[in-house]
Formats: structure tokens, sequence, C-alpha cells
């Protein structure tokens, strides 16, 4: 059966988290990276440290495209020499989280509000001005955008974000998955 | 064939004083060139084709005097990556290239792709500027490993010179296990100098590398069963058949079964072209009958081949009424293009070998008198008896000459969709060509290469006018070690396949495909201090190649001149089907 490949565009669709652990050495991002580049591929995003093994290094990459696709760009990660294991989560129980920091216009009048909010979406202020709250937020990708459609009214300054990480649920781990 | 025993590299050498240097001894002290040419010669390498420039200068001096490898000073680097390429797959080994840093280094990137589309191991050996000034825009400085991470199976840029023993035993390791490919050490110039204890290193394991692919007998019995119910089963050999050795093993499936069977470009020679089950090469310039029993088979085994879009043009037009298997070592090739009814994943060789005595034989059937009766009506055909030099009837000349026993390489473009046609290959490994990326200059090199590994074969480049430009300057290297290659020019005085193209497709365009001023192959030829020979009329086809065949002691251009209009049939557009084939019936 012949492999219909889908448009970049119709790639929007389903999100992949893959866990890759590759060797501690210098390039080796670029050279993950640069395969979604030249097979077609977006990564949505990116987070990549160390672990508990200094030698080796963890990304964890969001991607989209449908099963095939996904399948095929896993089989050419596992390819790269310095690819140590690559295990798709995407179908496994898994626990995710992202941070984010968020510096949002807070002045005398709106403070009480925002801390309102802060408190409901069980984040931490960390920095504050006589304009502006610098707050730490953690959770699922879907809080973290909630939080932010929440915190938009009072006018976000700057915002960063860390990228999906995961571990699977239980004793397994990405080594075993 | 068995690869060349033979040996005669030792009379290729870089400098006066070859073999003085007293041999290097494990815990010795030695410098990092020392300790990379020791690793080169410990893993294999025999022969470098290779050309030097400032930082490379500590490997060329140990060049000097060092015995048991030999040098050949190439003219251009893509010229010395393509001799690596062309030694690799005439005699499977590792094929090993240098060059300097920056333009030295970037000139092996075409010759690098080539290797890596093809799976060819080739280890290229760069220098690299100081580490003091990396990064800082130094004279010659080029981020090569970055240049050529897409186009290389793996890379390395050596920090530490302790560490040069294990890279370049990682390198031949992983250039030539598992699916090859080409590997690329860069060497910054002091790390080339450093002073270190040299340890050799044998035992290579790399922890995120593991090549050996367990066999999972699992679905044999499920590819057996599909064979056994198939009534008109084709098989379908790319070249992971020659670089597992799994020829054998081939033609003894084609015999069990009575298959017809097809070969991709690049595994010409895995069965022997005059067998009456073979059905030469597939695709877009394919036979005919290949194409047609493709179409019509209601099983496809396809050997370490990956579905290229010249093999199947249109791919869900393609095979359509066919069951798949699909037997290949790349995990990442099972599945890319078509999602196989049983996946083989697995060397090509220990899957056959596992695969064959479930195998049952079977007799000739109703669908081999089919074929038999394609190969009648649509036999490969140009016109004979008129009073022009057509380039199909120099290949097959060059074919009765050397009775299938020469290897041929080419260059890329019409000339070598006729060799690929009219040369029918006995052996693996003799039919040496640029596939994946299609490189013309290729040809020429990539003989070279094959003369330096098999110098007891007869080597025969067909090129074209426009690829024989592009990397003919490599005659001042076989002219000076007097290495004996063939070329023939199939010269048509212009870019013949982009002509075809633009009569067929562009409404006769012709565009920027005039060749009409290249320089006189013949004088040219014999400005380097090769033999150069000119042949325009058919009856001067055969003596001129019989006289080429003598020549023993320098390397020979034939310029054929022929019919310029003419086009490579049959011919599937690209990405159509079948029913767009054009192809002539003999008239």
């Amino acid at each position: 059966m012949p492999v219909t490949k889908s448009s970049p565009q119709q790639n929007v669709g389903m999100q992949h988290t893959i866990t890759v652990l590759v060797e501690n050495k210098p390039g080796v991002l670029t050279r993950v990276a640069g395969l979604f580049a030249r097979r077609g591929y977006n990564i949505e995003s990116l987070a990549v440290s160390i672990t508990e093994d200094p030698t080796v290094s963890r990304m964890t990459v969001v991607a989209s495209g449908d099963a095939q696709a996904l399948d095929q760009i896993n089989k050419q990660l596992a390819k790269l020499i310095d690819v140590i294991h690559v295990a798709d989560y995407t179908d496994m129980p898994m626990v995710e989280r992202e941070l984010a920091l968020i510096k949002v216009n807070a002045d005398t009048s709106v403070r009480g509000e925002v801390m309102q909010l802060v408190d409901i979406f069980r984040a931490k202020i960390i920095d504050i001005s006589d304009k502006t709250f610098t707050i730490e937020v953690t959770g699922g990708v879907e809080k973290i955008n909630a939080f932010e459609k929440m915190l938009e009214p009072y006018g976000i300054r700057e915002m960063v974000r860390t990228g999906r990480i995961a571990l699977v649920r239980g004793a397994r781990t990405a080594a075993q998955t | 064939m068995e690869r060349s025993k033979k040996s005669q590299i030792e009379k290729y050498q870089a400098g006066p004083r070859k073999g003085s240097a007293p041999k290097v001894q494990a815990g010795q002290k030695v410098s990092g060139a020392r300790a990379l040419m020791e690793s080169i010669k410990l893993h294999g390498g025999e022969v470098v084709f290779g050309l030097p420039g400032g930082v490379m200068l500590p490997a060329y001096d140990v060049l000097y005097d060092d015995g048991g490898i030999s040098h050949i000073l190439v003219g251009h680097e893509q010229g010395g990556c393509h001799m690596a390429d062309g030694f690799a797959r005439a005699t499977g080994k590792v094929g090993v290239c240098f060059a300097t840093s920056g333009p030295g280094a970037t000139n092996l990137v075409t010759g690098l792709c080539n290797a890596h589309m093809d799976s060819v191991p080739v280890v290229a050996v760069t220098g690299q500027v100081r580490t003091t000034v990396l990064g800082k825009d130094a004279f010659q400085e080029a981020d090569i490993t970055g240049i050529t991470m897409p186009v290389t199976k793996h890379n390395y840029l050596v920090s530490d010179p302790n560490s040069i023993p294990r890279i370049i035993a990682e390198a031949f390791y992983i250039a030539r296990t598992g699916r090859p490919g080409p590997v690329l050490v860069d060497i910054p110039m002091d790390v080339a100098l450093a002073q270190i204890e040299y340890h050799p290193v044998t035992d290579v394991k790399i922890r995120s590398y593991n090549p050996e692919v367990p066999l999972r007998l699992d679905n044999l019995d499920e590819a057996a069963r599909l064979i056994a119910e198939a009534k008109r089963g084709v098989i379908y050999v790319g070249q992971g058949a020659i670089i597992s050795g799994a020829w054998r093993e081939v033609r003894e499936l084609a015999r069990k079964t009575q298959f017809p069977t097809t070969t991709t470009l690049l595994a010409k020679g895995t069965m022997d072209e005059t067998d009456p089950l073979s059905l030469g090469m597939l695709g877009m310039h394919g036979t005919a009958y290949a194409n047609f029993a493709i179409r019509d088979c209601d099983l496809l085994i396809a050997v370490g081949a990956r579905f290229d879009d010249r093999v199947t043009g249109k791919v869900d037009a393609w095979a359509p009424g066919a069951k798949i298997i699909h037997i290949d070592i790349d995990p990442a090739e099972i599945g890319k293009i078509y999602i196989p009814d049983v996946a083989l994943n697995g060397d090509c060789r220990e899957v056959l070998q596992a695969l064959l005595p479930l195998v049952a034989e079977r007799g000739p059937t109703e669908w081999n008198e089919q074929i038999e009766r394609w190969k009648q009506e649509f036999p490969l055909w140009y016109p004979k008896g008129e009073d022009r030099v057509y380039p199909q009837a120099v290949c097959e000349e060059l074919w009765n000459v050397t009775k299938g026993e020469a290897i041929v390489t080419t260059g890329v473009g019409q000339h070598q969709m006729w060799a690929a046609q009219f040369y029918r290959c006995k052996y693996p490994r003799t039919f040496i060509t640029s596939g994946g990326l299609g490189t013309m200059g290729f040809g020429l090199p990539a003989a070279i290469g094959c003369a330096v590994g098999v110098p007891d074969r007869p080597v025969w480049c067909v090129d074209g006018d426009g690829s024989f430009i592009m990397t003919s300057e490599e005659l001042m290297p076989a002219v000076q070690h007097r290495i004996p290659v063939k070329v023939a020019i199939l010269n048509n005085f212009c870019l013949g396949m982009v002509r075809q193209w633009q009569s067929l497709f562009w409404d006769q365009r012709l565009s920027a495909i005039d060749l009409s001023y290249q320089p006189d192959f013949v004088k040219l030829a014999e400005a380097y201090g090769a033999v150069g020979m000119r042949v325009t009329r058919p009856e001067e086809i055969r003596p001129a190649i019989e006289k080429a065949n003598e020549i023993n002691d320098r390397p020979v251009v034939v310029d054929f001149h022929v019919v310029k209009d003419e086009n490579v049939l049959p011919m599937i557009p690209a990405g159509q089907t079948i029913e767009q084939m054009m192809v002539e019936k003999p008239r």
C-alpha cells in the first residue's frame, strides 16, 4: 500500500510528544533539529537538558503530523549515530509539564485581581515592580494557555515558555519504552 | 565475481622515501597525524585519494615516508572523493580520501552526498584550522562538520588528539556496517601535531549505534506463504543485495521460484543479465518488459531496494495488484514509500538464507511465457545498418568485446542509461554509477578508483561529453600512475538528457544545451599524456574498443561522435505511469 505523504499544512493536526535520549556532545542538537527541517517536519516545541546520567541529554520534541509521518521521523531519528533511544509518548500514559514566566501589567488598580488569578492557577509572583508582576506558572499546556488568556486583558509585556517536558507514568523509564 | 585478490597499490607513492619510517609500536609517543595514519592502516585503509594543503600537512608529512599505505594525488577533491567511492563499490572495502580545510573540504561535499545517497562506505579526513582560531573566520576555515551533517552518515570534529585512534576506528566501523555511508573526520592542525601515546583501537562499541539487526524470523512463514500463493511474482533487487553479498541468494530465489527478476540501476549484475529470468533494469528508462511485469505482478519481492521515484514513477499507480515483501537492513526504508504486506528487516543475505529453505521449487508458468512474449515484442532496440554511430551500438559493442567481464562506470545522462540498457552485467560490483544523486562527472574518477582496487579487470568509463568535461582533470593522476582506465565518450555535442527533456516536455525549446565549443577530446587526452582516439563511423567502433583494451600503461579516451538527436527509450515520464510509457518496436 502506498504511503501518502500529507502536506505540511495537513500536518498541523495531531501532536506527538517524542523523547529522544542523545549523547551529551556538541552538535547533537543541530543533528536532531536539522533532521526535522530536512525531512519537512515542524518542531512545535523542544526542550533539552542533561539527565540523571551526565553523558546523556534528553530532548523532548513536540511535533505534529500523521502517524506514518511520525513513524518515519522516529526511524530517521533513531538512525542518527548520536541518538541512543527514541520514544514516542503519544499513545502512552504520561505526565507532562511546561513552565512559563509572564511579565504582566499590574499597577495598583488591578494588582488584587491579578493576584487572585495567580492564586486560582497556583502560580507564583516571583518579581514585582511598580507597574508589573513577573509570574511563574507550571502545568499542562492547556492550563498555561488558559492562564495566558486570563492575563491578556491586563497586557502581557513579555512571556517565555520552556516547551513541554514529559515522563511516562509508573515505574518505566524512557529507555524502557 | 570474487573480489580481486591482487593489489598493486604499493606503486602509488606520495613521496620518494616511502616505507622508510620505522614501524609504530603500541604505547609509543607519536603525533596525532601519525596516529591517524596508523589507525587508517589498522582498519584496512590501503590507499588515500587526496590533495594536501596548509593544515593537512601534518598528515602529508607522515605520508612522505610511511609504509603500508599509498596515496594518489588528485586533480580536484571531488575527484578524490569519487575515486574513494568507486574503489569502495568495486572492492566492497572502505574508500579513503583526504582534503585540506576550507575549499578543499567543501570540494568534497558533492562526492560525500553522492556516497551518502548510494550507501557507499567512504571515510573522508579533512584538515581544520587550529583550535585556537577555530570559529574566528580564520584563513581557509569552513565549518565542514556543519556543512556535511546532512550528507554524511556521521561526522566528527576532533578536539582531543588522544581520541584519534578511537574516532578513526569508529569512522571505519560506522562507514562499513549496517547501511553503509560516508563518514567525515575533521582534524584541527594543532590536534594533528600534538604528541600522544599511541594505543591501537580495534574493538569498537558505540552504545547509540547497533547495526547488527537481530534477525526476526516470525514473519518468514508469511513471506513463504505469499511466495507459494503467487501466480505472477517479480523479484525487484536493489543495491542492498550487492552490499550484503546476497547475489547468490537472489539468483537462487529466482531459480527456485522462476520469478522474473529485475534490478535497479545500482543493482545491475546481481542477476546475470543474460539469464532468461533477468528482466534487466526497471523504472523510467528500464526495459518495457520489466515495467510490464511490475504492472501485472501479484507479488513483488523487494530485496535491498528503496522504491526510488525513478523506479516507481507515480507511486499509487505502480504495481497496483501486488502484495509486497520488503527485505531491507534499514528500518526507515520499510514503510517509507509503500507499507509492505510482509516486512523483513535485516541483512538481505541473512534474510534470504533463512527464507530460501521455506521456498518450494517451481517450474515455469504461463507468467514466464507472458514475459517471453513481451521480450520478443518490446526488446531494447535501436536502428541498425545506418551509416551513423548510434550510442547504443557503442555500449553493445563494448559488451561484445569485453564479454561482460569489464567494470563499467558512467557519468550521468543519456549515456548512463544506454550503458545500463546495453551493457549486460554478469557480476555484482561491475557496474558503478551515480544513482541517487545523479552526479555528472562521477565516471572517470570512479573508474580510477575501481582500477586501483581491482587491477585485474579492464575498467571502462562510459561517459557523456558533458559529464567528461566536469572531471576530466583526473586524467592527470591516471597518467601519473599509469592507470589504464578507458573512457568511451558518447559525444553528441550537447547535454543530451536535457535536450531529450526539452524536446519531449518543453516544446522543443532547447535551452543551454550546446556543447559544440567543447575541446578536442583526442587532443585533450594527448595533452595529458593519455591516448586519444576518435570514432565517427560504425565500422570503427569495434576496432577502437579492441585497440583501447590492449593499452595497459596509460588511460585511453575514445571520442565516439554519435547520433545527436537520439532519445533514450523506453521512457516513463517523471511521476507518471506505465500507460504513458514511450517505447519503440523494432522496425
